[in-house]
This record gives structure tokens, C-alpha cells and sequence, in this order.
């Protein structure tokens, strides 16, 4: 056996030595070692961020190991990078809320958890096996179920992570009846024996393709919240605690949208224009649409974030239908902006919660007076998501509509024009954020001044620079376009 | 990069933007925003020096100062920059408009630094939109300019005014999403080779390369996109609501600059990069920007609040501006952007007077004000010479711009052009009906309130303000040849034999 094929796993490797070390710490250490365990895994995980950032070990090329069932390239180096550093932001902002007094003894799970989905996603996004893939997908899942259950003395919390698991353990089923239906018309449960066999199999059994595919996708539907397999989202983000809910919004569904675009790609390439270009199309237009009027009525912030990382879900999905290098440069561009904008707006929530427990939209009524910082963090976090110049939203929007439109259909163009008048509709609901912390009067129920935690304020300011430096600095998006190849 | 002149013009709002975040108190404010604008009017008057001294010379480009630095390279996207004319003049509106917008806003109350914070990160946007000859930075800069306006009305507006912004920003927003696609799609049609394709105007005028289909398709996305931040029927709804709610030097730079971003976009890429969808199709765009311009004068006549009478004035004004563009000759384009000039300096002049005046009498009503010259006699000379200016005496800057604008339409030997020429004429005629009948009232007659009688004139700050904006009105006026002269070199270039224009 050729031992140099672990060396191409080093991240997924290094990710479970930092599991077991967090985990051995945290189950062998006294009680005050426990006490700091928040703070160990972010320095550790800190420098596993930094550590994925050195070249990959053999060559820059793409590198398959284990018969072809796993495989890594600069791109896939890429986006775990940046999930990384999502990761890294969740970590930070969540260490308050971890610190608190009713999940202070079990903090240490929270932590092993997140770590364990986090490696889920990894096999997901690497995998080249559906296999490894499954395998990715539910260590992906189902410890993301027990950290929505976290808040064990809040009755929300645990119907989110009843929803959560029903729904995960459900579109898991669909995507096996799917993956079955692929392995009967081809044999193979390789990536790339399947797309070689769909080559031939494609005009005889169109019918059958389809039906396995809309399995397939609807079982990563449910992962991504598109529209129609959504109906979970909104109740498990505002009952999850929010570090999980900036979790599952941004790196859960980041990673997702990048297995989806690997199987869309390299599965079923060939099949492009007869069986899912069509679907994508309605898939696209339905979830953007309807994430957004959803969102236009929402009162809870949390509530209206699951809406609006619905929407947000949409636009993703347009660098995957360019089918084209450039889309995903831009959809890994777009998660990483994401990233920065979302974990921004969460972090004010989560300050907030923390602070006085209050989320609603009217709690912000006046926060200007109150408080200008988080006030006006919030608001780039909102400018980002609507894709206002010069935020990074901005850039990463019309970075994706360009890739789009580079198919160069007729159709894409009406795709991209109704993505671009959704785009309105939820600057309207963002503005609507605005408008409660700037414009609005404060009253009896705005929070009072206060001052957030230190590491909240890191968090947020690592946001924020995000938010002003990922799009006027052309390195970022430059250097992904060259992972990709483009 | 920093030996371009042009780059200075985002460099000193930026620097100023940083210098206003520093800032402790109202003095310092204020300091920072009359500095900073003077600089840029500086900066402005010596560039237009420059550029006539380098066209004397006999630099025949298209765009003079031109430079272009890499961005994103990939997509080739470029920092790009270069001027012509029509753009000199409108970087010395803008910056003598963000000039006395200052100083019509030394007493803003309350959050002053927050107010020119937005108010300059507004002109950012404005200036980089003016200096930009890349589609992509050019509609960055729009959209910067674009956002500023929502804060700014809701949080310092009067009236009406949550739902004034958020109807301003919405449909301006809803335009730049027509005008965003209508982008990508002129990049991907930019060049007949793939590997070249550019966002640069000038490279994709030069080549010519989108095919008269895609025009068809393109061409209207992008006039309508910037049509409606130049109030177009029937996309101009927001224009009263706006103005009417927005702060005084908001409604100055508003009406006086941003609104002309719209018809420079329209000319400067609809207009320009496709000239033969835009022959074939301007009869389509001329009936509605034809409606514009009688619909809003006839709308000011029966509005009370002095701020509407000089919001749809500007509809109707600003609709002159389309509507002579789309006339496609070089008198009526020439004509468009004197009406551009004369249009940004009388509406921010009125805008000016308006807000002193709301600002002693706190209404804006007409019916509840009256012989206003007895008491504050400064600001109603100001407002009368304003009033003329707009329905075009001799001498000053409405009138050479809409005779120019006039003459260049009847060119048009067709029944069709002469028929809308004669009907834009008689938006003249109504707008003396709604000019005198303010001045009328409001100015002569009985004072109508005995309150009214303790109000004072003018401040220094006040006067400095209008009687810049009256000098610059009435030097137009006075003038025409030279600006005629500074705008019409673009028209002469060949882009437009295309089309045959003469």
C-alpha cells in the first residue's frame, strides 16, 4: 500500500488530531482545564486555519487517493480553507455564549461536535466515492442535531432539533433511494464511472436519470434549504442557539453548495442540458423568490436571516448552472463573502442575545443612540447581503450573475433579470433592518448601551474588514479564479 | 497611478471621509466639508484649464488623461479612467454643487458628522461615476451614490419621509438591476474575439462588435436603467416623494447631480456604445420622455408645497435632457448637456432658497406665505432670478440650453420629431405658469402671517451659497460659446457616422 496517498488527506487528518486533542483535554483535564478549553480549540484551530494555507504537500494538482475514492485538488483546498476561516469566526464569536453559566460543564461537547461535522463536510466536498460521500454526509448531520438541541432548557431548542434530525434522516432516505436508482442504471458508485457510463446511457434511459436525479438533488435540497424542501430552516434557526444557527447558515450550507457542485459537475456533466439544467432553473427562481417575500414579514432576526440564507441559497446555485470555471470561482468566492457578511449580523445578534436575550426586530428600534458600533456593523452586514458597492456583497453578486450569464442562453438572461429583481426585494427587508436601528425613535424596549465581550468585538471586527476588504481587494477573487484554473 | 489627475477626484473625498470619522465637534465638521469641496472645485477648474489647453494643443483623442490599471485581470475588470468634455463640465457642477450644498448645510441638525459622512460618500460615488470610462467601476460608483440617498432622507428628511426613501432607493435600485444585466450582457458582446473582451467604453465602441440584435435587447435594459435616475415617465415617481422629503443639500446634489448621472448614462453607454438600436428605437423612448416633459410641468402647476413645484419642474426638466439626446444630432446633444449644466445649478440653486426659506418660515406651503420680498429681500431676489433661470430669459442659463436644444429637434424634417418638438416647446410656456404664480404668491402680495415679519435675511453662509450658484447660472448664460464648444467635440467623432448623424 503507498503511504504517501494519506499525505493528499493531511487536512482531514490534522482536523481529527485536533479532535482527539480537544476531546482527551476536555475528558481527562481537571476542572479548571476545563475552563479554558474554549480557548484552546480556537488557538489550536486557529492554527490548523493557517496550516491548511501551506501548499499542499505533494504537487499542486489535483490528487486522488484510495482506488480514486478520494481525491483533493487546489480547489478543494480552497474551500475548506475558507470554511476554515468560517469556522474559526464561529468559534470566537461562540465562546462567550459557551462560557455562560447554563452550558459552561458541557461546553467541551460543543466543541467535538463541531468539529466532527466539520470533518463530515470535508469527506463531502472531497469524496469521489458516494460511499465516502454518505459517510461524509451523516457525520455532517447528525452531531449538527445535537448542537441545536444544545440550549437543554429551552423548549424551542429542542423542537428545532427534532425538525432537524426527521428532515436529515428523511432527505438522507431520498438521497439513497436516489444513489440506488444511479447504481441500477450504472453499475458504479465511482464519480467517474458513473459519468462514463451515463455517456452511453443517457439516451436509453433518460426517464430513469431524471428520476434519480431529482432524488438526488432533492436529498441536497434538504441540506441547501432550497426551496420547496426549505420548510425546516426557519424553525430550527431561531430555536438553535446562535453560534449553531451562524453555523448551519454559512459553513454547513457552504460546504453543501460545493458537493453539489462536484456532483452536478463530475457525476452528471454529461447530462447538463437533458436532465438537471431545467430543474436548477426552477429550483433557482423558486427558492430565491420565495426565501424572500418570506422574509419581507419576518419579526424574529433569526427568523428573517433563515429566510434571507434561503434566498441567499439561490444565488449560490447560479456558479453552479453556468457550468463553467468561473462559476465556481464565484460560488467559492460568493460562500466566503457570505461568510464574512452573515457571521457579521450574527455576531450582533448573538452580542445582543447574549447581552439582554432580546432578538426582534423591534428591540433594534434606535440602536444608532444606543449602540453605534453594533448598530452600524449590522448595517454593512446588511448592505453586504443586499449587494451594495462597495461591501464585498456586492462584488460577489455581480462576480456570480457574470459567470451565469457566461452560458449565454437566452434563458439565462431571464434567470439572471429575475435573480436581479429579487435582488430588490431583499435590499427592501435589509433596508427594513436599517431603518429600525438609524431612522426609527427608540423606545421603552431598545437594548440598553452596553459593552460586548472582547471576543464578540474580534469577531465582528475580522467581519467587518471582511466585509469592506474581500471585494475592493482583487487578490481574493483573483487567486480563486486561478485555483479553478480559469 | 497617482500621477492621474483624475484618480484625485475619489482620493479627496475619501481623504475627507477619513478626516470627517476623526472629526470632534460641529466647527471641525465643517472645516473638513468646505475644504475638501473647495479642493475639488479646485482641482476641477484647473482640469478644465488643462484639458483646453491640451485639446488647443491639438490632442485629438477621444479622452484625454486616460489611464487604466488592472483590477480584477481575470474578468478585465480595470481601474479606468479618462475625460471628455461633457465629463469636465459635469465634474465642475458637481463639485460647486457639493460646495454650496456645504455651506446650505452649516446648521445640520441633528448627527452632523453622520450627515456629511453619507453627503460624501455620496459625491464619491458621484465623482468616480464621472471619471470612469470602465463599465464596472462606473456602475460601482452608481451604485454608491445610489445607497447614501436612503439614510440621508430617512434620518435628516421632513414629512413623509420613511416612505419617500425607501420608494427612492427601491426603484432607483430596481433600474441599476436592469442596468446590471444590460453590462454583463455588453461584456460578453464587447468584442467579436473572446479572449479580448473588455468593459473599457472606448475599446467597445472602437470595436463594434455587438451584433444589432443584442442591441435591441441591450439598448433598452440600459436606458431604462439610467432613464430612471433621470425621470423618465413613467419610472419618475420617486422624484417628487424624494425630494420633497429629502434635506436641503441632499435635494440640491439630488436634483442637481445624481439626477444627471442618469442622462450622462444614457448617453455615455446606451446611447454611445449602440448607436443603431438606439436610432431605431428612440421613438419609443422619445414619446415617453415627451410625456415627462409636459406631464411634470403641468403637474408643478398644481402643487402647493414649493418643494414639489420644483420636484416635477426637475422631472420636466430632466425630461428635456433625454428627450434632446434621443433627438440623435449634434444641436440637440449639445443642447442636453447644457440643459444638464443649467438644470444641476438652477434646481440646487432653488433647492437652496427653498430650504433657507423652510428653514425661517417651517412651511413649505405657498397658500400660507406671502410678500416674502418685503421681509427677507435677499433670498426673494435670489428666488426670482432662480425663476427665471428656470422658465429662460436671456442671459442666463436656461435659455441658450433650451433654444439649443430646441433647434437641434426641429432639424428633424419628419412629422413625427417636429410634431414632439412642438409639444416639448410648450413645457416652456407652462413652466412660466407655475414660476410666476409661485413667484406671485409667494413673494408679492400681503403677508400673510404676522409671525412672518420677525424672520431675518440671509446668513454669510447663505449668501455665499446662492450667489456661487447665481454667478455659475448666469456665466452659462452669458457664455454659451465656450461651454458649447467644451461639449460638442465629442459629437464630433466617427462612432456616430454610423448612424449618420450630422
Amino acid at each position: 500500500m503507498d503511504y504517501s496517498q494519506f499525505l493528499a488527506m493531511k487536512q482531514e487528518i490534522s482536523l481529527l488530531v485536533l479532535f482527539l486533542l480537544v476531546f482527551l483535554s476536555d475528558t481527562f483535564a481537571s476542572n479548571r482545564g476545563c475552563k479554558t478549553i474554549g480557548g484552546l480549540t480556537c488557538v489550536l484551530f486557529g492554527l490548523f486555519t493557517l496550516w491548511g494555507f501551506c501548499p499542499v504537500v505533494i504537487g499542486s494538482d489535483t490528487v486522488t487517493a484510495f482506488e480514486g475514492m478520494y481525491e483533493t485538488s487546489p480547489a478543494i483546498v480552497a474551500i475548506k480553507n475558507i470554511l476554515n476561516v468560517g469556522v474559526l469566526i464561529v468559534l470566537i464569536q461562540s465562546l462567550k455564549w459557551t462560557a455562560s453559566e447554563n452550558q459552561v460543564i458541557r461546553r467541551g461537547e460543543f466543541y467535538e461536535l463541531l468539529l466532527l461535522t466539520l470533518f463530515g463536510m470535508y469527506l463531502m466536498m472531497s469524496g469521489r466515492h458516494f460511499l465516502v460521500f454518505v459517510i461524509g454526509l451523516e457525520c455532517a448531520s447528525l452531531p449538527l442535531a445535537a448542537m441545536v438541541a444544545f440550549n437543554k432548557h429551552r423548549y424551542e431548542s429542542h423542537e428545532a432539533a427534532a425538525k432537524y434530525i426527521l428532515t436529515a434522516v428523511f432527505s438522507s432516505a431520498v438521497l439513497l433511494m436516489g444513489l440506488s436508482f444511479v447504481y441500477g442504471l450504472t453499475g458504479s458508485l465511482y464519480y467517474g464511472h458513473i459519468a462514463d457510463s451515463m455517456f452511453s446511457a443517457s439516451t436509453s434511459n433518460i426517464v430513469m436519470l431524471v428520476v434519480a436525479l431529482a432524488f438526488v438533488i432533492s436529498g441536497l435540497g434538504f441540506k441547501l434549504s432550497l426551496v420547496p424542501f426549505h420548510l425546516w430552516t426557519a424553525d430550527v434557526y431561531q430555536g438553535a442557539p446562535t453560534s449553531v444557527t451562524s453555523y448551519l447558515s454559512v459553513i454547513s450550507k457552504g460546504s453543501a453548495a460545493f458537493a453539489f457542485l462536484v456532483i452536478l459537475w463530475q457525476v452528471f456533466g454529461q447530462v447538463y442540458s437533458e436532465a438537471w439544467e431545467w430543474m436548477l432553473y426552477a429550483l433557482i427562481i423558486l427558492t430565491i423568490t420565495i426565501g424572500n417575500l418570506f422574509a419581507i414579514r419576518q419579526q424574529n432576526l433569526k427568523r428573517f436571516l433563515a429566510f434571507s440564507s434561503i434566498s441567499q441559497a439561490g444565488y449560490i446555485m447560479l456558479g453552479i448552472i453556468g457550468d463553467n470555471a468561473m462559476g465556481e470561482a464565484a460560488l467559492m468566492f460568493y460562500i466566503l463573502v457570505y461568510i464574512f457578511s452573515n457571521l457579521a449580523a450574527f455576531g450582533v445578534i448573538g452580542a445582543i442575545e447574549n447581552n439582554c436575550g432580546k432578538v426582534s426586530m423591534t428591540d433594534y428600534n434606535g440602536l444608532y443612540k444606543t449602540n453605534p458600533r453594533l448598530a452600524v456593523t449590522m448595517m454593512l452586514a446588511m448592505f453586504s447581503l443586499a449587494g451594495i458597492p462597495p461591501f464585498a456583497g456586492f462584488f460577489s453578486k455581480f462576480f456570480i450573475f457574470t459567470s451565469a450569464i457566461n452560458q449565454g442562453s437566452v434563458a439565462i438572461y431571464v434567470l439572471v433579470l429575475i435573480a436581479l429583481i429579487n435582488t430588490i426585494i431583499s435590499l427592501y427587508y435589509y433596508l427594513l433592518v436599517v431603518k429600525a436601528m438609524f431612522i426609527k425613535e427608540e423606545d421603552e424596549f431598545t437594548v440598553a448601551p452596553f459593552r460586548s465581550a472582547l471576543t464578540e468585538r474580534i469577531g465582528m471586527w475580522v467581519c467587518v474588514a471582511g466585509i469592506l476588504g474581500l471585494g475592493l481587494v482583487s487578490w481574493f477573487y483573483d487567486s480563486l479564479l486561478s485555483v479553478v484554473g480559469f | 497611478m497617482f500621477s492621474n489627475i483624475l484618480i484625485y477626484f475619489v482620493v479627496i473625498p475619501v481623504i475627507m471621509l477619513a478626516g470627517l470619522a476623526l472629526c470632534r465637534n460641529i466647527k471641525q465638521i465643517r472645516a473638513v466639508a468646505v475644504t475638501g469641496s473647495l479642493a475639488l472645485t479646485a482641482l476641477s477648474i484647473y482640469l478644465l484649464v488643462d484639458y483646453l489647453g491640451l485639446r488647443a494643443a491639438g490632442h485629438t483623442e477621444q479622452m484625454l488623461f486616460t489611464g487604466a490599471w488592472d483590477w480584477f485581470k481575470p474578468l478585465h475588470i480595470q481601474l479606468a479612467v479618462g475625460v471628455d468634455g461633457i465629463s469636465v463640465a459635469m465634474l465642475i457642477l458637481s463639485s460647486i454643487i457639493l460646495l454650496t450644498g456645504s455651506f446650505a448645510s452649516w446648521k445640520i441638525n441633528p448627527l452632523p458628522k453622520e450627515f456629511f459622512l453619507w453627503l460624501i460618500l455620496l459625491s464619491t460615488g458621484v465623482f468616480g461615476f464621472f471619471i470612469s470610462i470602465d463599465l464596472f467601476t462606473m456602475f460601482m460608483f452608481y451604485e454608491v451614490a445610489l445607497i447614501p440617498m436612503y439614510l440621508l432622507i430617512g434620518v435628516w428628511g421632513s414629512g413623509n419621509k420613511n416612505y419617500s426613501a425607501m420608494k427612492l432607493t427601491l426603484m432607483l435600485m430596481g433600474g441599476s438591476a436592469f442596468l446590471m444585466l444590460g453590462l454583463i450582457g455588453i461584456y460578453y458582446h464587447s468584442s467579436a474575439n473572446p479572449e479580448t473582451l473588455t468593459w473599457n467604453l472606448l475599446e467597445i465602441s472602437q470595436n463594434g462588435a455587438i451584433s444589432k440584435g443584442w442591441q435591441y435587447f441591450l439598448f433598452p435594459m440600459t436606458f431604462v436603467g439610467f432613464g430612471v435616475l433621470g425621470a423618465m415617465f413613467p419610472f419618475h415617481t420617486w422624484s417628487p416623494d424624494g425630494h420633497a422629503s429629502a434635506p436641503t443639500a441632499v435635494s440640491m446634489l439630488h436634483a442637481g447631480v445624481l439626477m444627471k448621472l442618469g442622462g450622462y448614462g444614457c448617453f455615455r453607454v446606451a446611447i454611445y456604445l449602440m448607436p443603431e438600436a438606439a436610432n431605431d428605437l428612440a421613438w419609443i423612448f422619445l414619446i415617453l420622455t415627451g410625456i415627462s416633459v409636459v406631464y411634470g410641468a403641468f403637474s408643478a402647476c398644481v402643487q402647493t408645497d414649493l418643494k414639489y413645484i420644483n420636484a416635477y419642474s426637475s422631472v420636466s426638466h430632466c425630461g428635456l435632457v433625454l428627450f434632446a439626446i434621443l433627438m440623435l444630432n449634434t444641436t440637440a446633444m449639445t443642447g442636453a448637456i447644457m440643459q444638464m449644466l443649467s438644470h444641476g445649478l438652477m434646481t440646487a440653486l432653488f433647492f437652496a432658497l427653498i430650504g433657507m426659506i423652510y428653514g425661517r418660515t417651517h412651511t413649505r406651503d405657498i397658500t400660507k406665505m406671502g410678500g416674502l420680498m418685503k421681509i427677507m429681500p435677499f433670498l426673494a431676489v435670489c428666488y426670482v432670478i432662480a425663476g427665471m433661470a428656470s422658465l429662460g430669459l436671456p442671459g442666463l442659463s436656461g435659455f441658450v440650453a433650451e433654444m439649443t436644444i430646441f433647434v437641434g429637434s426641429f432639424e428633424h424634417a419628419d412629422m413625427f420629431h417636429r410634431v414632439f418638438t412642438i409639444v416639448a416647446c410648450c413645457s416652456i410656456v407652462i413652466t412660466a405658469v407655475y414660476i410666476l404664480r409661485v413667484v406671485g404668491k409667494l413673494l408679492l402680495g400681503p403677508v400673510q402671517d404676522e409671525h412672518h415679519l420677525k424672520l431675518t435675511d440671509a446668513e454669510w453662509w447663505e449668501r455665499t451659497a446662492t450667489v456661487t450658484l447665481i454667478i455659475s447660472v448666469a456665466a452659462i448664460g452669458c457664455f454659451p460659446n465656450f461651454f458649447a464648444d467644451l461639449i460638442r467635440w465629442t459629437f464630433s467623432s466617427d462612432i456616430f457616422s454610423v448612424i449618420g448623424m450630422n
